[in-house]
């Protein structure tokens, strides 16, 4: 269902071009954009370690493990918030969960809105991670499923593996794929609006674990 | 004052201009005289001033590339103002071809009437909105009042302000004027009235009254069909629209709802998704002072199955094309609404933002407000005609702006269209001699309140805000918007006063 489009559209349309087009008789001149800003972070970087250390800066909880690790690592900290029913986006690897000791469900059918209002917690993995801000991208892709899955539960935890982390910003949009619909998510949800107070957790997730899984050896 | 009260008819411009929009504002001078009158809304104000300064230096500094980050985003800016016809279209594009609808508005009322229709569409009776300046431009929230749709602010400090009948007073933290224990009185009265109530044994403890607004909101946010938001930019290769931002709120309006309208204007594009690496540099640092905001939502049209199945992009001019006339003043049009330049303006800091009359207050409003309602072309109600006065052109605002916009050049230049303007109407003397050195005088001012203040304090007395403005002078012309202040509960003490007292603590009264 699409809403109507006023008769006047196509007039409308028309004159807003039109005014920009007058607006600009001048023509203003035309130069190159510099783009000599730092694109990647300098070798000596250990982009893990980084990550690690900007992600502990939001104050969430960092856990950093291996492939071997990683199931144990996940039902501690499934355990250590205390979910006991867990949102499993279609495609978690079943490693990943091997030790779960919460109730998994699933979102196939689609879970209702109030459903997912009553789940504690939900994992995902995600799309690219960025070192130099602390951020994981969610992009719907799979092992994260519909953005809705990580907003409504209260707890969430996100697995990282190394080969998702990059140095910067502008690495990670030359991975992404601008028609997927993306979360970044730096840190869990804040506000400073009483007083500049910051307060961690106002709509979204107010706990946040990342569980970052290194290469071998 | 020698400056029209009224907006005279346009000279070149097409249609009729905007209003202002805080109806019956005083000139910058006299708002500004109420506001420094208070002695909370100054101490909050300068608090949250230097406290985001401070940190914003700070991750600054973190990164050597600062000014080539800013030179590439001044540089995207002016591309996309010299190629917007041709962008917009792409954006139009774009947007279409991922399911999205996408309409042009010319002015407030357009964009209003398209929500409108939109929301009609539904039979809906309520909107959950996003915090957006634009669409605080447009008046929309009182707009669809008259249609008898509600409109549910969710941005904690927005709803702070909508809950207390309150004008916002800065672009970031438009509650920067309430205490912690104003804001409790303000939940626990106001919170059962439009939904959910705040707990009866509320405490003004910022984690508790947070609570509160997450339980209050979340009912409205999974009833509602509808969301209302801006938008911080639009990629014109990929239709892709991002919203930045803290608490979640925003993911909830953008996600949740069947139908989701963004109102966006025309100068919030970028050309490229690969630009958007210089933004999502550019503006956490300037505007919360973190390298990266807790959530960016981005979405392109309407994806099956995720999120809202209906996406309307109305595109809005609104005075935007009358900036963009004027060859200095059109670089107004690269702001990306940091509020950088705010918290570095010493006049701002000492005023709060109501004095600018606008949803733009500020080194950004004093050069955003009086283009957007027309100077280029035509005289400005006398309001307007203040607010390139409203500096002191020290420059910090330039300094701190992401984007490069020059500021004080712009305000100069504006200088001199408004007395331009006297001239031509033969009134003299000319407005700067009337609408006076205002920032001077706003400086001066302060300072001498804080002596009185602190003499009054070793009374052992704190000084009474109502009281003070009981002094002030308040001409027939200025009523309406005192009147709007007056609903305000006075505060009982400052915010200095209150935390020398209780040290803190909560609850304490
Ligand atoms: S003018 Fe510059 S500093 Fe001020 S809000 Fe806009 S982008 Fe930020």
């Amino acid at each position: 269902m699409t809403g109507k489009v006023p008769a006047d559209a196509p007039a409308r349309r028309a004159e807003v071009l039109a005014r920009i087009a007058a607006a600009l008789v001048d023509r203003p001149a035309s130069s190159a954009v510099p783009r000599d800003y730092q694109h990647r972070l300098p070798d000596h970087v250990d982009v893990l370690d980084l990550f690690a250390e900007r992600v502990a800066d939001y104050r969430s909880t960092v856990h950093r493990t291996d492939a071997a690790g990683l199931a144990a690592t996940v039902a501690a900290a499934i355990a250590d918030r205390g979910i006991r029913r867990l949102v499993v986006p279609g495609g978690i690897p079943e490693g990943w969960l091997a030790a779960c000791p919460a109730e998994r469900i699933g979102d196939d059918p689609p879970l209702s809105v109030e459903e997912l209002d009553g789940i504690d917690g939900t994992i995902t993995g995600c799309a690219v991670a960025i070192a130099e801000t602390g951020t994981f991208v969610l992009d719907a892709g799979s092992g994260q499923g519909r953005r809705v899955l990580s907003l409504l539960p209260d707890r969430l935890i996100c697995v990282v593996t190394a080969d998702q982390v990059v140095g910067t910003v502008p690495e990670a949009l030359a991975r992404l794929e601008p028609a997927r619909p993306q979360t970044w998510v730096s840190g869990p949800s804040a506000t400073s609006d009483i007083e500049l107070e910051r307060i961690e957790g106002v709509h979204g997730p107010r706990i946040l674990d990342v569980v970052l899984v290194d290469r071998p050896g | 004052m020698t400056v029209p009260a009224e907006p005279v008819p346009p000279i070149h411009a097409t249609t009729r201009r905007p209003l202002p929009t805080f109806r019956g504002t005083p000139p910058f001078p006299e708002a500004a005289r109420t506001a420094l009158a208070d002695p909370q809304l100054r101490a909050n104000l300068r608090r949250a001033t230097t406290t985001i300064r401070d940190k914003r230096s700070r991750v600054v500094a973190e990164r050597e590339d600062w000014e080539q980050l800013r030179l590439a985003g001044a540089a995207i800016k002016d591309e996309v103002l010299r190629d917007l016809p041709a962008l917009l279209e792409r954006l139009e594009r774009a947007v279409v071809a991922a399911g999205g609808v996408v309409h042009w508005a010319r002015d407030a009322a357009d964009a209003n009437a398209i929500v409108i229709e939109v929301a009609r569409a539904h039979g809906t009776t309520e909107v959950v909105k996003v915090k957006s300046m634009t669409t605080q431009e447009i008046e929309l929230n009182e707009a669809l009042a008259i249609e008898g749709i509600d409109v549910w602010e969710t941005d904690l400090a927005e709803m702070i302000v909508q809950l207390g009948h309150d004008l916002p007073s800065h672009i970031l933290v438009p509650a920067i004027h309430r205490n912690r224990t104003e804001i409790r009185d303000i939940f626990r009265d106001e919170m059962g009235k439009v939904g959910r109530p705040a707990p009866a044994d509320l405490t003004d403890d910022p984690k508790q009254l947070a609570e509160a607004a997450r339980r209050h909101l979340r009912e409205k946010f999974l009833r509602a069909r509808v969301a209302v938001s801006g938008g911080n930019f639009a990629v014109a290769e990929t239709g892709t629209i991002a919203v930045v931002e803290s608490e979640g709120n925003g993911r909830m309006c953008l996600t949740l709802p069947d139908v989701l309208i963004t109102v966006l204007g025309i100068e919030k594009l970028v050309p490229t998704w690969r630009d958007l690496e210089v933004f999502l540099q550019l503006l956490p640092r300037s505007a919360t002072a973190e390298r990266m905001n807790p959530y960016t939502s981005m979405w392109t049209g309407v994806t099956p199955g995720d999120g809202p199945q209906e996406f309307h992009l109305v595109l809005l001019d609104n005075g935007r094309t009358d900036v963009l006339s004027d060859q200095v003043g059109r670089q107004a049009l690269r702001c990306i609404r940091c509020s950088a330049c705010l918290n570095v303006c010493p006049v701002y800091e000492r005023t709060g933002g109501r004095a600018y009359g606008s949803p733009y207050p500020g080194p950004i409003g004093a050069i955003l407000t009086p283009q957007l309602r027309g100077i280029a072309h035509h005289p400005v109600d006398k309001q307007t005609a203040s607010l390139p006065f409203a500096s002191s052109l020290c420059g910090a605002c330039f300094d701190a702006c992401p984007v490069r916009i020059d500021i004080p050049e712009v305000l100069v230049h504006l200088r001199a269209q408004v007395v331009e303007h006297a001239a031509r109407s033969h009134r003299i003397p000319t407005p700067e001699a009337g609408s006076m050195a205002a920032a001077g005088w706003v400086l001066q001012t302060a300072r001498r309140l804080g002596r009185a203040e602190r003499l009054a304090s070793l009374g052992g007395r704190v000084v009474g805000r109502r009281g003070a403005i009981g002094r002030l002078p308040a001409p027939g012309w200025a009523g309406a918007w005192l009147r709007r202040r007056d609903l305000r509960t006075p505060a009982r003490e400052s915010f200095r006063a209150w935390w020398r007292r209780t040290g803190g603590r909560d609850d304490a009264r």
